[in-house]
This record gives structure tokens, sequence and C-alpha cells, in this order.
């Protein structure tokens, strides 16, 4: 694979002027450029399709996905709690291909000279942008679960915390799970991807063992001193629903594992499982973690609340969960769109010469189940502070579901079908 | 019309199409944080159980998102929502909702 084909370019240039006279030309002081995005979650889906329709085509762009397919994060703890399959979370890059001109890659990226503005994909070869859009998720800090190194160790003691094929090996250990038997999640210490997610899951597999194991347990191994995220409701459907089923331990950092006997070693104690799910630390994406971008507490990137731009990496930009959060901000699949329309916004205004908007505004809603039919959610929306210069919550907005339902539990799932239309359809 | 008025006149003209130059996309970036669940410009998947706004006369819209905003109009979000947003940028978001059609 070398530097782009100058035949498929000028392809995608003819499809972009048909598609700008479909949507109608706005005319005069257009962005034009090559916008190369990696990683086609949340985050880069949205930035690549909102690019292509904000420029009316007039923007090239390319996106480098390792994945053939999109697999979702939300909803697929309802795979592994049993109500949903692998194809209800599983979308296609065919949408942005066909109806929105990106030129979609299955690669990886390896590496990134911000000062040549080109990335070297895994295949071979290179690839020259004119703004990089970099939204990797997260990678995962083996390191701090010592044991946990080796790629066997890694196939036994499972995360599924990136949707795919651990979430089927996970959704497998349960069905494989005795009647009576134990199984454990360990949260790491905030922040972590998708605050509420491990309190979900924890539902979910306890709903699937009410009906089908109902002598099993679950052990809530949380690092931190307390539920992160929507307490009051998770705390009343253990009690409410899943009384002699779920047991939650606060501060219990899990520092390391056997793997051979399926046991979690924390700092005092130990703890063994049947099924033992390890949420190990996480940080940026190795692609943004390792392209000598400035780093948070070496583990997040220090990014511009206006553009979304890396601070001291002109052109390229960084989103979704691999950047150091604004206060109380989460890493969600709905915060990361959001990151991507701020940043199509502000490079559309930069491939057009002029400064990002001052005033951008991102917000968030999460649902979680708790059953299979009903969920709670949490929701915040954080404007720009030319103070701070980033984007603080709103004091008085934002907040939690009064009480878990099923009319909740219908919202989440049309919050999935319009969500991942806008990203990919 | 005296020169000092038409300075200002023209001084008043430059002021507001600068307002305008300064952010243009303000509406469009505005809504498309709602697109999330609405879909995108305000077209909902057909069947997804949410609000389509695309094409929805702006007062209409605007008297909702007011209402919400207010806790006139009970809801299991929107109300959390809404209050998120200044009163201009629920006019803007409305303005552009009604624009789709």
């Amino acid at each position: 694979m070398m530097l782009m084909k100058r035949r498929d370019f000028l392809k995608a240039g003819a499809a972009a002027t048909a598609m700008a006279s479909l949507y109608g030309c706005a005319g005069g002081g257009k962005p034009s450029g090559h916008v190369v995005v990696v990683g086609g979650g949340y985050g880069g889906a949205t930035t690549a399709k909102y690019l292509r329709m904000w420029s009316e085509g007039s923007v090239q762009v390319t996106l480098i996905e390792r994945n053939p397919t999109f697999i979702s994060c939300p909803i697929s703890n309802l795979v592994i709690g049993g109500t949903q399959k692998m194809e209800d979370i599983t979308i296609s890059y065919d949408g942005l291909k066909n109806k929105w001109g990106v030129r979609v890659i299955q690669d990886d990226v390896v590496a990134v000279d911000p000062a040549k503005k080109t990335v070297s994909l895994k295949a071979g070869g290179s690839m020259a942008y004119d703004r990089l859009v970099l939204s990797p998720g997260i990678d995962f800090m083996f390191n701090e679960i010592p044991a946990l190194a080796s790629a066997d160790a890694q196939a036994k003691i499972l995360h599924a915390w990136k949707a795919g094929p651990q979430t089927v090996a996970l959704r497998k250990q349960l069905e494989d799970m005795k009647n009576g038997g134990v199984y454990a999640i360990s949260i790491p210490k905030a922040p972590y991807r998708c605050p509420p997610g491990p309190y979900e899951r924890a539902c979910l597999v306890a709903n699937y063992f009410k009906q089908a194991k109902p002598k099993s347990k679950v052990i809530i191994l949380d690092a931190n001193e307390d539920v992160m995220s929507k307490k009051g409701l998770f705390t009343k459907a253990w009690t409410d629903l899943y009384k002699d089923i779920i047991e939650y331990r606060p501060n219990s950092e899990v520092k390391d594992v056997d793997v051979a006997s399926n046991t979690a070693i924390l700092e005092f104690d130990k703890f063994k499982a049947d099924v033992l799910n390890v949420i190990p630390p996480h940080r940026a994406g190795d692609v943004a973690h390792k392209s000598g971008l400035k780093l948070i507490n070496n583990r997040w990137v220090d990014i511009n609340w206006l553009s979304m731009e890396v601070n001291g990496t002109p052109g390229v930009h960084v989103l979704g969960d691999a950047v150091f959060p604004a206060p109380t901000m989460p890493k969600s699949g709905h915060m990361a769109n959001q990151h991507g329309k701020l940043a199509a916004a502000a490079i559309l205004n930069m491939l057009a010469g002029q400064e990002p908007s001052p005033t951008p505004v991102v917000m968030n809603t999460c649902y979680s189940f708790v059953d299979a039919k009903q969920a709670i959610h949490v929701a915040s929306v954080h404007q720009y502070d030319p103070a701070t210069k980033v984007v603080q919550p709103v004091q008085g907005a934002g907040g939690v579901s009064a009480a878990r339902n099923e009319l909740e539990g219908k919202a989440a799932m049309g919050w999935a079908k319009n969500i991942w239309a806008d990203m990919l359809a | 019309m005296k020169l000092p008025t038409l300075i200002a006149a023209l001084g008043l003209v430059a002021a507001t199409g600068a307002a305008q130059a300064a952010d243009p996309n303000l509406a469009r970036n505005l809504a498309a944080t709602c697109a999330n669940c609405h879909g995108t410009n305000g077209r909902a998947v057909p069947g997804s159980g949410m609000d389509a706004l695309a094409g929805e006369d702006k007062a209409k819209t605007l008297k909702k998102l007011n209402d919400f905003k207010t806790g006139v109009k009970p809801a299991s979000i929107m109300h959390q929502i809404s209050k998120g947003y200044t009163d201009e940028q629920l006019d803007l978001i409305a303005g552009y909702f009604a624009a789709q059609k």
C-alpha cells in the first residue's frame, strides 16, 4: 500500500462533486484537503461522516479501521447476559463508503509523523494527510496485572471491555459455568471506559443466573471506594432484583491474578472464581499513546477543547476515550460521537482558513440495563468555558432516572438505533 | 441621511455581520448534539420511538423545549438535557430543525 493511489483519489473526488450537487452547494470559501481518521468507533466514524456531510463532499476522508465491521460496546452487555446476539450489535461500514464517499481501509496505523504529516500503515507504506484524527479508544495496561501479560492468560481471564471476540468468549464461559458457580468482575480505578458499564454487566449476568443458574453468585470487586455511576439506582436494583446473587465489594483492587486457579489477588486477600472477568486499568489507545503526543498522567492525551487538537502537535486531533476528560465527563460512546462532531466542525473551519467555533457544546446520555427490559440513565451537558478553556458541566442540568423502568429500556434501544445511524448510515 | 447616522448604521451592519460571520455554523453545531437520539439533522430512525424533529414547526419545537426546561412538561430525560442549553441556543436548535425539509 503506497501513498494514496491517484486514480482512487480522483474517483473519490468525482463522487464528492456529484454529492455536493445532490446536497446543494453553499458555494464560496469551501474547505478542502484530505483528512485521515484512524479508528472507526463512535468517535472516528462520526467524524468521518460529519466531515463529508458538512463539507458537502469538498473534503476527502480516509477512515483506517482494523476491524472489518463496527461492533458496539454499548448494548454488548446484553449479549453477555444472553438477551441479544452479536449480529444485533454489528454494523457494516458500507454506509460510510457508499452514501458518504468515505474511503474505508482495513488496516492499522503503526506510526504518526506530525512533521511530515504522514501515517505509516501496518500493511506497509504511508499515507499523507492535511489533518489527522486519532480515535483509537483504549488499550490495557496489562503490566498492572503482571500475570495477565501473556496471550494465553488474556484468552482465559477476559476483560470483554472491547466488544468483539471477547464478548462472545465471556458469554461462552458463563454458559459453560455450573449452577452454583461464582462470576467475579473487577473494576479498575476511575477514570475508565464507561463508568456504569461494569455495574450493568453485573446486573445482566445476575439476571441470566437468576433464570438459568439460580444458585450462582456475582461478585463485584471494585478498586474504587464506591459505585462510580448511578449509585442509588444500581444498589436498589441489586437489593430488589438480585438480593442473594450480587455482592458488592468496594476498595477491592485486583493487583494480580493466578491464571491456573482463576484467582484474583487483592492487596490483603485472594478471591477464586469460576469465571473471572478482570478489566485492567487502561490508557489512550496505542497509536495515540505511542506517537509522542502530550499525555496527562502518562495515560490520556492532552487536547484543546475548541478543536480536539492535541496541545503542542498542530494538525493532529484526538477524541473519544483516549483524551484526558474534562470535569465530570465520562468516557462513553455517546461522548465520543459528540467529540467527533466538535472535531469535524473545527477541522472544516481550519481547512477553510478560519478559527474553530469559540462556543462548543457537548452532551452525554448513557443508558444502562438492570435486567433484560428495564433501564436507567445518566445525562449531562457541557459548555465551553473561556476562563478555564475546558468544556464544563452545566450546573443544574443533567441527572439520573427517577426509577428503573421499561420505558427507559425502550429508549435505550431507540438511542442505540439512532446513534448507530448517526455514525454509520 | 445625515453622515453620522449613516456611519452609525453601517457600523451596526458591520457589527451584526461580524457576529454572524464569527460562527455561521452555530445552529448546525448545536443541533448536531441532539442527533445521537433524534437522528442526523433530526431525521430519527423510523420505528425507533424517538421524536423526529426535522421539518417541525420552530415555535412548536421551541415551546416543547421550553416546557421541558421549566418543568411544565414532564419527561424522563429531556427536562435534564434542556436545562443545559441557553434560551438562545434552544432557539437556534429549533430553527435549524424547522429548516430541515
